[in-house]
């Protein structure tokens, strides 16, 4: 009990000095340049505690619960003995073999996805201004649909071993095809959804898998071939969130043809 | 208090794929028990309870202030004051990130590993010093370009291609080992904290400003933070 309250301290404090550029910033240029009481002080102050603490007790739950297990599973997933069924282990591994791993990191990518809380951010954010034609829970979904893609297709990557610069590029040619299609006013959240989807709970689960795997996979270097996740985990979401998009314009098209059929 | 419990019930559903998906290849999959249930469960209580505080938190302190800053800056009207205070954010938000950090001191294993720098205590921390001040730097002159954008309503889709040639033309020359960490930097560069204050400097900016469209204008200043990282940790590859 004693060591959870002194991990809460340390996590706590160190939300904090993560927050104090921030604040520094913020507060700095509010007094020398804008010269003006920031209005409602008093319910920013509080809104600014809610999120380091909330922040805070996010981060240890999660290290107490949930990374433990996570990083543990991402560990035997890619072992080899787990992969043969034990008996077998002169075998030489194909990528057909790792499936369960392909499964697991589209899941786990997805399943973060959804808890990522900057994403609810720009979810909140998105719905307030587009007037309710972009849900929160419809971006949500869409982006997390993207990363499980992105990072199911990332673990191929790391066992095949292909160049990671293959793969990005050629997402980059699907994302500038898909913007010339896209409506015009999704293109710029769709880009940010490439940013936001990695942070506080995906990186850490996403990071061991993809270590477990290249020093799993035979011929593999960690230091090479470990990262690339995130970048795949960044890439995908562009391109489904652009698909949200284009699904919803095609759907309400459908629906206004449907009325004015009724309507005849 | 029914709206705490409500967004309480709210955070533990954001929370349940997760669960669902690791008590499925425990039992399933891997066939094993799960181990410390009840470490678990408080562990579980305790994230559902920091997210729910996260959101109320984001409604009331950091989406008004992000906002409020953004109008103040409309009004007073100095351009050069607002790019000073986009530099500083992503520059001071971005130097201190703990990922980063993380990031940095890997590149620097690798670049050692490498033999691209001696290897010793002193060179790896210069180097990761140096790499970590490069991203912060990229990332503040991707919110002041990204804050220009806004203001005089370019297309963003011009400047993340632009950006796209950038990286491409940068993976063809740079370090072979460097571009997995390259590639990686962007996603890492934009924490939780930043996303939402920064998200609403630029729905802010575009709210205030004439003639721009706060979906259309108002998002894509994190689209230049995740992009910038790339190209300019390629090239402190390439110089170093």
């Amino acid at each position: 009990m004693t060591d959870f309250l002194y991990h809460l301290w340390t996590v706590t404090l160190g939300t904090v000095t993560d927050v104090l550029p921030i604040v520094v910033i913020v507060f700095g240029f509010q007094a020398l340049v804008i010269r003006k009481p920031i209005p409602h002080m008093k319910n920013v102050l509080i809104g600014f505690a809610y999120v380091l603490l909330g922040l805070a007790f996010f981060l240890v739950g999660l290290e107490e619960a949930l990374f433990p297990l996570g990083e543990l599973m991402a560990k035997q997933l890619t072992d080899p003995v787990f992969l043969h069924g034990s008996h077998q282990l002169a075998e030489v591994l194909r990528w057909q073999d790792y499936k369960w791993v392909y499964i697991f990191a589209a899941s786990i990518g997805f399943a973060t996805t959804i808890a990522e809380p900057a994403l609810i951010a720009v979810a909140i954010k998105a719905q307030d201004v587009s007037g309710g034609t972009i849900s929160i829970w419809g971006l949500r979904i869409a982006v997390a649909i993207g990363v499980g893609a992105g990072i199911s297709l990332g673990t191929f990557r790391i066992v095949t071993g292909t160049p990671l610069h293959y793969y990005i590029i050629a997402g980059y040619v699907l994302v500038m095809i898909q913007t010339i299609y896209a409506p015009r006013n999704i293109i710029a959240l769709a880009y940010d959804s490439g940013g936001v989807t990695t942070s506080t709970v995906t990186v850490p689960l996403v990071t061991a898998l993809g270590l477990g795997l290249a020093s799993t996979v035979p011929g593999r270097s960690v230091l090479i071939d470990g990262f690339g996740l995130i970048a795949f985990a960044s890439l995908f979401p562009m391109l489904t969130v652009m698909g949200y998009a284009q699904l919803s314009r095609w759907q309400t098209s459908r629906n206004h043809v449907r009325q004015d059929d009724t309507g005849d | 208090m029914p709206v705490f419990l409500r967004s309480i019930v709210d955070s533990f559903r954001d929370l349940l794929p997760i669960i669902l998906v690791i008590a499925f290849f425990q039992l399933v999959v891997l066939q094993q028990a799960i181990p410390n249930l009840g470490q678990i469960a408080v562990g579980i209580l305790m994230v559902v309870l920091g997210l729910t505080l996260f959101i109320r938190g984001l409604e009331m302190g950091l989406f008004p202030l992000g906002e409020s800053m953004a109008y103040a800056f409309a009004r007073k009207g100095s351009a050069a004051w607002l790019f000073a205070f986009a530099f500083a954010l992503g520059f001071g938000t971005t130097i201190a990130e703990p990922a980063l950090i993380a990031v940095a001191a890997k590149a620097a294993e690798i670049a050692a590993g490498a033999n691209v720098i001696e290897q010793s205590p002193e060179s790896l921390a210069s180097y990761a010093l140096g790499l970590r001040l490069t991203v912060a730097l990229s990332v503040g002159f991707a919110i002041v370009v990204g804050v220009m954008r806004i203001i005089r309503g370019w297309p963003i889709q011009n400047l993340i291609i632009a950006g796209y040639l950038g990286v491409v033309i940068m993976t063809v020359f740079a370090p072979r080992e460097i571009i997995g960490i390259a590639y990686d930097s962007g996603g890492v560069t934009t924490s939780t904290i930043t996303v939402p204050l920064v998200t609403a400097l630029g729905v802010g900016l575009a709210s205030s400003i004439k003639g721009r469209n706060p979906m259309t204008d108002g998002f894509g200043l994190i689209a230049f933070a995740s992009l910038t990282p790339m190209i300019f940790v390629m090239a402190y590859g390439m110089v170093v």
